[in-house]
């Protein structure tokens, strides 16, 4: 019997219906749920199956965030759908100065177990305003735990991992792998917040990545192969907190290190490991470790120049070229 | 509305426990023992004491900067409302939140916020949660004449009207966004007025009469109760102090704040109202005030005596599962 296939779009309906059955007090809040099933269609069919917990809002992004963190407060588990991550600026002081702090802030009287559902990502010629990969500020405000998954069975586990966690939770889901397909997981498989996975196991260099970059270095990993370099791809899933033990595991081993992201490269999530490999890991290394990011530009509109600022596979290679070089 | 003796008494304390207890935090800052910055509520006591009088045990509250008041009118403890100014570790929040920042969930004070405005969003969701409960509680917001030009203001008070959320808004006008006069920052006569645009209540009270606060904010709450939706309540009232404690106040004159203390002071005036009715004697009166200043005194003796906190603690309580 083949095994069940899934893309992430039906694994974020899989992962909330279960939670909804499983838990009365998870709801869905955001705009254009209930008529359109969202705006990517990913909650179609929740509305009729759990009336009144899925809930429209009009376009008022800060009333939505926190109203999120009102209804966390006082009992429930939302899941809030940004709707485009790109519109968390509309709503900052309500993710940073509240969800994120009011447990801290007033004594750790409160828990605030919310999730925050942003599809993120570029690729579709959505231009500047809806394409950001914003993960990297998010990770700056402690009290946050951000998620940023690549393959469905990921996005199902993880999702379903972060309504049940207590902690307040932002869910990066890539527009891109929406229409993604992968093997479906057990049911109620459940992938614990901060642990990474090798994609791919090799000796030579890691590649660390998240969320659809991920694809793109199992695509550089088997180019690499032809060129005898035996690359390891490691997804982190989560960078928030960061499974650093896989990272500092497989650079012992590899002693290079690639950080691969879509976000643009300046102050992005690549340099913090970065930096923390050279910290923690520098006597390991046969070569600086070395970024890959999209170009420090707004994402533009027109396909050609779309292309043109996110990282490519070549970019990928070009980077695993320049630690051989400076290998010593 | 009639409220009945007991129920009048227990007013005038929580006044007189609340402009007692704000007169010694005023007191304590200035001898340095409360670190950061205090605001302070002296004169709006009637506005905050009578629209919290209107609210059920389990009703929720948000606060705001200016938050003391709040916090004291729906029960918080002062005891561990000063030790958290000291930045005790015996305070409601560890010494992690401060003045601006108490909560005591315990009573349904979901915390003092101290970004103006900020605290509308998070009501809409206690209130969404009261719906989904069927808990037939409601949610009181307060914020000041400032906070209600801020889009947070707005988008809550349609949000709230198109779900129909259980949730009062109650604007304590004290007459000045830190230094900026209400009359030349909020457009449209008043913060009530705006009510009309969402099709929801809007009232308007003196905000130095308790009784009549506590009139008009229970027909508010009571609407909200039965399910009618949103309403905003404005007190105006008139805060003694500066915008915070050390304000120089260039904004304005001493003879304002001296006039409205002769004339319209929310204690005073209650307890003229107590006399001509009967209920208040010079031995009841003596009797209230010193009940709550030793009740003052004794918290801050709790506070004083009780233990910083660690320095690492610092590192503690910020998630559940780290």
């Amino acid at each position: 019997m083949r095994a069940r296939k899934l893309t992430c779009a039906q694994a974020i309906a899989e992962a909330l219906r279960e939670e909804m059955e499983r838990d009365d007090t998870v709801i869905i809040i955001g705009e254009d749920l209930v008529c359109n099933g969202g705006i990517f269609c990913q909650f179609r069919g929740l509305p009729e199956r759990f009336p009144g917990r899925v809930i429209d809002t009009p376009i008022s992004e800060t009333s939505l965030v926190g109203s999120g963190v009102g209804a966390a407060l006082t009992g429930m588990r939302p899941v809030v759908d940004m709707h485009f991550a790109d519109f968390v600026t509309t709503a900052m002081d309500e993710i940073v100065n509240q969800m994120a702090k009011i447990r801290y802030m007033f004594g750790g009287q409160v828990k605030v177990p919310m999730v925050l559902w942003a599809p993120d990502g570029a690729g579709i010629s959505a231009a500047a305003q809806h394409s950001q990969c914003l993960e990297s500020w998010f990770v700056h405000i402690p009290g946050l735990k951000v998620v940023v998954p690549s393959e469905p069975a990921d996005v199902k586990g993880l999702l379903k991992a972060a309504i049940r966690d207590d902690d307040p939770v932002i869910f990066f889901q890539h527009k891109r792998l929406f229409s993604r397909t992968g093997p479906a997981p057990d049911d109620d498989c459940l992938i614990p917040l901060g642990k990474g996975v090798i994609k791919r196991s090799g000796s030579d260099i890691t590649l660390l990545t998240y969320s659809r970059m991920t694809y793109e270095c199992l695509e550089a990993a088997q180019q690499l192969e032809q060129r005898g370099i035996n690359a390891e791809v490691i997804d982190l899933r989560t960078l928030k907190p960061l499974d650093f033990e896989l990272i500092a595991q497989s650079v012992k081993k590899t002693r290079r290190a690639v950080v691969v992201h879509e976000a643009c490269l300046t102050g992005g999530f690549g340099a913090e490991v970065a930096s923390r490999i050279g910290e923690e890991l520098f006597e390991y290394l046969a070569a600086p470790v070395v970024r890959v990011g999209a170009k420090d530009v707004p994402i533009p509109f027109s396909p050609v120049l779309e292309q043109f600022v996110l990282p490519q596979v070549d970019d990928i290679l070009a980077a695993v070229e320049r630690v051989f070089k400076r290998s010593r | 509305m009639d409220i009945g003796i007991d129920a009048k008494l227990s007013l005038l304390k929580k006044m007189l426990l609340i402009r007692s207890f704000e007169e010694k935090a005023e007191t304590l800052f200035q001898q340095k023992l409360i670190p950061g910055f205090v605001h302070l509520s002296i004169g709006q006591e009637a506005s905050t004491a009578g629209s919290c009088a209107a609210l059920r045990p389990d009703d929720y509250i948000i606060s705001t900067h200016r938050g003391h008041a709040h916090i004291l009118a729906k029960g918080g403890d002062p005891k561990f409302m000063f030790a958290e100014l000291f930045g005790k570790a015996a305070g409601y929040c560890k010494g992690k939140g401060g003045s601006m920042h108490i909560a005591d969930f315990s009573k349904g004070i979901l915390g003092a916020n101290g970004v103006v405005g900020g605290g509308f969003p998070i009501m809409i969701g206690a209130g969404l949660s009261i719906k989904l409960r069927k808990s037939n509680q409601v949610g009181m917001v307060f914020f000041g004449d400032g906070a209600s030009n801020r889009g947070t203001f707005h988008e809550a008070c349609n949000m709230a009207a198109v779900l129909k959320l259980p949730v009062i808004f109650v604007c304590e006008n004290n007459g000045y966004a830190s230094t900026s006069p209400a009359g030349k920052m909020v457009a449209g006569g008043s913060v009530a007025n705006r009510a009309k645009a969402y099709g929801i209540p809007g009232y308007i009270t003196d905000g130095s009469n308790v009784l009549e606060v506590l009139e008009v904010v229970h027909e508010a709450v009571e609407h909200a109760r039965s399910g009618n939706g949103p309403a905003i309540v404005e007190n105006e009232t008139f805060r003694y102090k500066g915008h915070f404690e050390g304000d120089r106040q260039t904004y304005r004159t001493q003879d304002e704040i001296h006039n409205y203390k002769k004339e319209r002071d929310p204690i005073q005036r209650f307890e003229w109202q107590l006399r001509e009715q009967g209920i208040l004697s010079d031995d009841l009166a003596a009797q209230a005030r010193h009940e709550i200043l030793t009740r003052i005194e004794e918290a801050v003796q709790f506070a004083m005596d009780a233990p910083l906190p660690a320095p690492e603690d610092a590192l503690h309580g910020l998630l559940v599962n780290p």
